[in-house]
């Protein structure tokens, strides 16, 4: 994790642990993660235990008759949100594998606006240390 | 020690509004500075004026306003969350050309916004719910 200088930013994390339908949860995260896109904060985005399916591609609704929200994930990278942290047990455990969750990237300014992955596949033992070293948690 | 208190469930199904309840009311009494209560997802059904619980039940709602008039609490419902499940104050019912209204005095319905300042603004934020 990068170091912060400025004391006002702080660390937040959004702990997604639900599947994407079936439940408002997974849908009101990510509204609070579009608003608080505003307030400048270090933002990062954990998914874990069925909160992977949130980033499964292909997403089709239409036979549940709920709206298809997957497509927002997409405008994170614009918001300067680019750290989404998957755990990879998580997949694991309902076989899946990073090749069928979304492409996510955002536009490095810093390197030539170069595209990079938002999308970052990390370990159970490394989400735990990324969990650790937040200030505030907001977990859905 | 300044606390921020989420609140993700509705009253009565849920154990997380009276356990967000005795915790805020308990840190209180410890001399802790509570900056603000959000009320997200279900947990704005918290602040309703129409619930009747049985007489010799708990009332959760008045329960909450009454903590926070004893201790001018900003009790706030999220806007978006409560306006899809019919949670509406005077001035959110008129906007939206409804002919009633039913957020309990002591509540004011506000902007996710409220809940990411509260969480820069506390030292801890503690979330109840699932």
């Amino acid at each position: 994790m990068q170091q912060q200088a400025d004391a006002n930013v702080k660390r937040f994390m959004y702990v997604n642990r639900k599947a994407p339908y079936g439940t408002i949860y997974a849908l009101e995260s990510l509204e609070v993660v579009l608003i608080g896109a505003a307030f400048d904060q270090d933002v990062s985005l954990a998914f874990i235990d069925d909160g992977v399916f949130q980033l499964l591609k292909d997403q089709d609704t239409n036979a549940i008759g709920v709206k298809n929200f997957s497509p927002a994930f997409k405008a994170l990278g614009d918001y300067d949100v680019n750290k989404l942290f998957v755990e990879k047990e998580s997949l694991d455990e309902r076989g899946l594998t990073p090749d069928d969750l979304m492409e996510l990237t955002w536009e490095d300014e810093d390197d030539d606006w170069e595209e990079k992955p938002s999308i970052h596949l990390v370990s159970r033992h490394e989400m735990k240390t990324l969990l650790g070293n937040q200030d505030v948690i907001l977990s859905f | 020690m300044k606390f921020a208190i989420v609140v993700n469930e509705g009253p009565y199904t849920h154990q997380a509004s009276d356990t967000a309840f005795q915790f805020t009311r308990a840190a209180l009494a410890k001399g802790h500075e509570v900056v603000r209560v959000f009320f997200y997802h279900d947990g704005v059904n918290n602040g309703t004026k129409l619930a009747v619980p049985p007489q010799d039940d708990r009332h959760i709602p008045n329960n909450w306003a009454q903590l926070g008039k004893d201790h001018q609490l900003d009790l706030v419902l999220c806007i978006a969350a409560a306006q899809r499940r019919g949670i509406l104050d005077e001035k959110e019912s008129e906007r939206q050309g409804k002919d009633a209204n039913n957020v309990i005095d002591g509540f004011r319905i506000s902007g996710l916004g409220q809940l990411i300042e509260a969480g820069i603004e506390a030292d801890r934020t503690i979330t109840f719910g699932d």
